[in-house]
């Protein structure tokens, strides 16, 4: 979010005011009357188009902040409730620009966008002025030096009398997005102010998650937990892969390609059998033991939309006999609380191991096939009951 | 033929005395890989005991560095189970050391030392030091009946025609084991991550060289333009037949699919356009993993 960015981005030095972060409206008149003056009420939700959508509102005294941040506090931008405004002073830009540094996937390196014209939404002027755009290649090995960053500036074409501060300033954001280990950092607008003064009006930073497992146990920090969906917190609070969607048939398998591939056949399977979608992604990993399994069936069990689960499963590494003692420990572990149809499809290492545990178990809830496709249209079969 | 692993590599281990090193080290000397060595700078000057695919024990020395275990014992690929922490470190020691393929295996490196890597191998490679990445966040390289350099299970399928490359490792599994009636010159499963070395199509270009591959499986998912490029490659260069599969019709926008690299993001890099790339470059793609298999299966049964 918005004041999150405004955090690194001040904790590396780049000019930007952060404000006050408030979640009622009676907080954001007090701070407005601390702050004095003419405020903004900006919502703070992980999307853009805020300000289109009404989220961002000028107050010219305390009162009306108090009234638009009532108006803000609840607010629906694109599908986010808003929980929180920013209360900034007002300073409204001479000029707006735009700069981002980024992870630029498709050439295994870094990319620099920036250009004369912000504000706007960037994707917006490289349609309507791509001359304006101007994409600089950065050498992830030899990073960005005050030489680089003044050729930034210069194929930026930002003003001549504001180079020395520009420079500063992308120097800065480098900082921000190596010592943060960053895949976006974005300002937009970068504005020019009353007096010549260069600053970031807003912004926005996404953080490589793997990275901040090694090295950044700080990062934790800008995790809203209360935002979470509860089933992905209780997945995670269990170090379970696990994404919540729309839909009926829950899904567990192993490893993320074979998951991803099951959710897209279980959505065929569907069409025949009144629509029903998979209700989720659950990716085991390569260990399947009882508890995983339990704990898996747990998080998913306890979404209200699943009528039916899937539970595909190629033995590679794991054995189909592991994953099938997995499913009966699980069964066992969770008693009376397993409720939802089971259909089981293990091929691969042990199969017949796998197949003859399950079985010899005769469970009720347990149905097996042999087949993904197959297994697929039983679950969305069931799940359509 | 194969491509990028024949029996006659001879494959290193880094992290030969860590526990996923250990257990993978076991299996690869099972499929027949000559594993004549490992590293791990702390205990350099000792050695670990596995039994080959004879069922012969084998003692494999540890060397320091390695540089020194190419000396010693003339290995030309590197396999690293090395945690994320210390991946790039050992990515570059392996490039410096000018180990011909260097398979990394290790899920959860920071995209910033991959950058790193790729950026230091690029400009070893211009220096003429060329070392072939696969990975990360992969399950390596299979030529089944000759080695295995990675984690892919060696019995699910034989030697045979069919040149497999993909993004997942379990939808590896899963192909191969559709057909392994037919087989594989080489399986290669290239890593979920946003960056990785190796891509679709480096081993595209390979198998179209490789006079054993008769016909090519690709496999793809969600995130980035990989495909999307192949498929202007295949277009271009690819003379034998291409079958497809992409994995993430259903996934939402913005949400990262178990691999770091899978995710949509902005409209772009989704299953569905993937899949028209793909078919406008001629390409056949299955709607499941079986129907791609089938889709193999009646070229090959012409």
């Amino acid at each position: 979010m918005e004041y999150q960015a405004k955090e690194l981005f001040a904790k590396h030095g780049v000019a930007t005011t952060l404000g006050k972060v408030v979640t009622t409206a009676d907080e954001a008149k007090a701070a407005a009357e601390e702050l004095g003056g003419v405020t903004v009420i900006k919502a703070q939700v992980k999307a853009g188009g805020r300000g289109k959508a009404g989220g961002v509102k000028i107050a010219k005294t305390a009162d009306e902040a108090y009234e638009h941040a009532s108006n803000i506090l609840g607010m629906e931008i694109k599908g986010l409730t808003v929980n929180r405004v920013l209360v900034t002073p007002a300073t409204p830009p001479v000029e707006e620009y735009y700069f981002s540094f980024l992870l630029d996937r498709s050439n295994r390196s870094y990319l620099c966008i920036a250009s004369v014209e912000g504000g706007v939404e960037i994707e917006e002027v490289a349609k309507t002025n791509p001359e304006a755009v101007r994409q600089i290649p950065i050498d992830a090995g030899a990073g960005v030096d005050e030489a680089k960053a003044r050729a930034i500036v210069e194929e930026a074409k930002f003003p001549a009398e504001l180079a020395d501060q520009a420079v500063a300033m992308v120097q800065s954001l480098w900082k921000v997005f190596v010592e943060e280990d960053a895949t976006l950092v974005e300002v937009n607008p970068l504005a020019r102010l009353e007096g010549d003064k260069l600053e970031a009006l807003d912004g926005k930073v996404s953080l490589d998650d793997n990275a901040s497992e090694v090295r950044h146990a700080e990062h934790e920090e800008f995790v809203i937990h209360e935002e979470a969906d509860p089933l992905e917190a209780k997945a995670k609070e269990k170090g379970l892969n696990y994404v919540k969607l729309d839909g009926e048939v829950g899904i567990i398998g192993n490893g993320a390609g074979l998951v991803m591939s099951t959710l897209d056949v279980v959505a065929y399977a569907g069409e025949k059998h009144g629509s029903v979608k998979p209700a989720n992604f659950l990716d085991i990993g390569g260990g399947a033991s009882a508890q995983v399994m339990a704990d898996g069936l747990d998080v998913i069990l306890g979404d209200p939309q699943v009528k039916s689960v899937f539970v595909n499963v190629f033995g590679g590494i794991t054995s189909c006999d592991a994953v099938a003692n997995g499913i009966k420990g699980a069964l066992e572990l969770l008693g009376d609380n397993a409720t939802k149809p089971l259909v089981v499809r293990l091929d691969g290492n042990n199969v017949d191991e796998g197949r003859a545990i399950l079985n010899e178990l005769d469970h009720p809830l347990v149905t097996q096939v042999d087949t993904m496709d197959g297994a697929a249209d039983k679950a969305a079969e069931l799940a359509n009951g | 033929m194969s491509i990028f692993l024949t029996k006659d590599s001879k494959v290193i281990v880094q992290g030969i005395t860590g526990g996923e090193g250990s257990k993978h080290t076991a299996r690869m000397l099972a499929a027949g890989t000559n594993v004549v060595g490992g590293v791990n700078a702390r205990k350099a000057g000792t050695t670990v005991t596995h039994t080959d695919a004879s069922g012969a024990e084998v003692e494999l020395p540890v060397f320091g560095s390695v540089s020194e275990a190419i000396e010693k014992t003339g290995a030309d690929v590197s396999v690293a189970f090395v945690p994320p922490a210390f991946t790039k470190d050992a990515v570059i020691e392996a490039i410096d050391a000018e180990i011909g393929l260097l398979v990394i295996i290790t899920e959860g490196v920071p995209v910033q030392d991959s950058a790193e890597f790729w950026a230091y191998a690029q400009k070893k490679a211009a220096e003429g030091k060329k070392t072939r990445i696969i990975g990360p966040n992969c399950p390596g390289i299979i030529t089944p009946g000759e080695a295995l350099a990675g984690i892919t299970p060696a019995n699910i399928a034989g030697k045979g025609p069919i040149g497999l490359v993909s993004k997942s490792g379990t939808l590896t599994y899963q192909m191969m084991f559709e057909l392994r009636d037919f087989g594989f010159s080489t399986a290669i499963g290239i890593g979920g991550d946003p960056i990785i070395g190796t891509t679709h199509i480096d081993a595209l270009e390979a198998f179209e060289n490789d006079p054993e591959t008769k016909a090519i499986v690709m496999i793809g998912e969600i995130g980035g333009d990989a495909e999307e490029k192949a498929a202007a490659y295949i277009q271009a260069n690819v003379t034998k037949p291409v079958v497809g599969y992409v994995a993430g019709f259903t996934a939402p926008e913005g949400k990262t699919m178990g691999h770091a690299g899978a995710i949509v993001s902005d409209g772009a890099g989704t299953a569905q356009g993937k899949k028209e790339a793909l078919e406008a470059a001629g390409v056949k793609v299955g709607k499941t993993p079986s129907e791609t298999a089938a889709l193999m299966r009646e070229i090959l049964n012409g």
